[in-house]
């Protein structure tokens, strides 16, 4: 095994996860082709939303590949990074509300 | 910015980038599974002419803009200009083959070659349908050019016009700055004259580069952004929107060389190949002829100098039937035509 975790040539072959289990990979790959065609959102906007979420997951292969399909389907520099602002915020907003939670358990037990 | 050729770049040697092609640069070696390969796996190997239909014509390289990704190398400083003497060459050939009823005419910029109205006059006579690539900008760059819609207009030209974004940041980056604004201007006088409007019968088209290393997205969904935009913002309207690769020769291969997304870029031409589009190649249907009368399957072909595979190299030595059964020159670069929806001078070809 290498002694790195990821390798950039390994987004290449997200396919051949296929090799140990084909009809699960079968099954997803349909159902992702799926999601990312044209519906009631544009190619365009899911893109956006994959490029967004990539972020909140941190998925570097996801970066990669959305940051240039996002590109390629026009959306500029300037809204891709609002729509990371988006995706921070609500990991910030998921970690910080729980703060609430913190409060209720020091004023449970606090005198 | 001066073109490759008057910085005397190593790219202005055309076998330096057929080599680049073939086998990666002097850094990297690199090499792409063969293009031939790939049609021979289509069962389109060797690679025929269908029906010989458009007659593309080069009257110059000479531009007054300098595009970062002009595969031609135009600018202000490049001289070769068709002559009056070779337009009538190219005349004589039009008068007694029918077959081909389309003249595309391109550069550079094609207004800027001298004859280019008398020329365009010439061929009407002939009842060929016209279009001319105009890149806008040439409307406003000078008084003179000021009244081409209307003789545009007159002799019913269909006028395709490369417009990389409907903003001005994309555009500029590839086109330099100030040509968004120019050219919007120049498509209201376009359709100040009727051009691109429903009914009016007068085609404007519009075509569309990536502005960098990346494929163009599918181009009917471009085409509605770019109409709604265009609308909403500048009260433009138009008929067709063509998608068009960037093939990896002249300037963009310098960018793609000097930005290391060179071979990225090929791996992803590669991998979006496309049967299909190998299939309807325009180099089936077309024949490009250059400045000075050679002829090339098509325009890209003719800035790599690849001339056709038979005899009738020159439009002096024309010969149809030749022409019509020769095997279409391929290399790397083809890759460009074949990705994903393909790519022509008309846009996606599937």
């Amino acid at each position: 095994m290498a002694n790195h975790y990821y390798n950039a040539e390994d987004l290449g072959k997200f396919g051949n996860v296929g090799e140990f289990q084909k009809p699960l990979a079968d099954k997803f790959f349909s159902w992702y082709t799926e999601v990312f065609s044209e519906g009631n959102l544009s190619v365009k906007e899911k893109s956006l939303i994959a490029l967004a979420v990539a972020h909140a997951v941190q998925c570097p292969y996801c970066i990669d590949a959305y940051s240039t399909d996002a590109f390629e389907k026009g959306w500029s520099e300037g809204q891709m990074m609002e729509a990371i602002h988006v995706a921070s915020a609500i990991k910030g907003g998921a970690a910080l509300v729980h703060g609430v939670q913190m409060m209720n358990k020091v004023k449970e037990i606090a005198m | 910015m001066k073109s490759l050729k008057a910085q005397q770049h190593i790219l202005s040697d055309l076998h330096e980038q057929l080599e680049i092609l073939q086998h990666g640069d002097k850094i990297h070696e690199y090499k792409l599974v063969p293009f031939q390969q790939k049609l021979e796996a289509s069962g389109l190997f060797p690679l025929k002419p269908t029906q010989l239909e458009i007659f593309q014509i080069n009257v110059g390289k000479m531009c007054n803009q300098v595009c970062r990704h002009c595969h031609v190398d135009a600018g202000p400083d490049r001289k070769e200009i068709m002559t009056r003497e070779t337009m009538q060459q190219c005349l004589d050939i039009l008068e007694v083959n029918d077959s081909f009823t389309t003249v595309d005419l391109t550069g550079g910029a094609p207004e800027l070659n001298p004859d280019f109205r008398w020329f365009t006059e010439q061929l009407k006579k002939l009842n060929k349908h016209i279009i001319v690539r105009c890149n806008l900008t040439i409307i406003r760059a000078n008084k003179k050019f000021n009244d081409l819609p209307e003789f545009f207009k007159t002799h019913n030209i269909e006028v395709v016009s490369s417009l990389p974004f409907y903003s001005k940041d994309r555009t500029d980056r590839q086109r330099g700055d100030g040509v968004f604004e120019d050219s919007i201007k120049a498509l209201q006088m376009l359709n100040a004259v009727g051009y691109g409007l429903e009914g009016s019968g007068l085609k404007l088209n519009l075509v569309y580069n990536p502005a960098g290393a990346f494929l163009p997205p599918s181009q009917s969904g471009l085409e509605k952004e770019f109409k709604t935009a265009l609308k909403k913002d500048f009260n433009i309207s138009f008929h067709s929107l063509y998608a068009i690769t960037n093939l990896p020769i002249s300037r963009f291969l310098d960018y793609l060389l000097q930005s290391s997304n060179y071979e990225n870029y090929m791996e992803k031409l590669l991998a979006a190949y496309n049967p299909a589009a190998a299939a309807n190649v325009m180099c089936r249907n077309i024949l490009s002829i250059s400045w000075d009368g050679f002829i090339y399957d098509c325009d890209f072909n003719q800035m790599l100098d690849m001339k056709v595979d038979c005899k009738a190299k020159h439009i002096s030595q024309f010969n149809s039937e030749e022409l019509q059964n020769r095997n279409i020159v391929v290399n790397q670069h083809c890759f460009g035509c074949t990705a994903g929806a393909g790519s022509s001078c008309g846009g996606a070809v599937v």
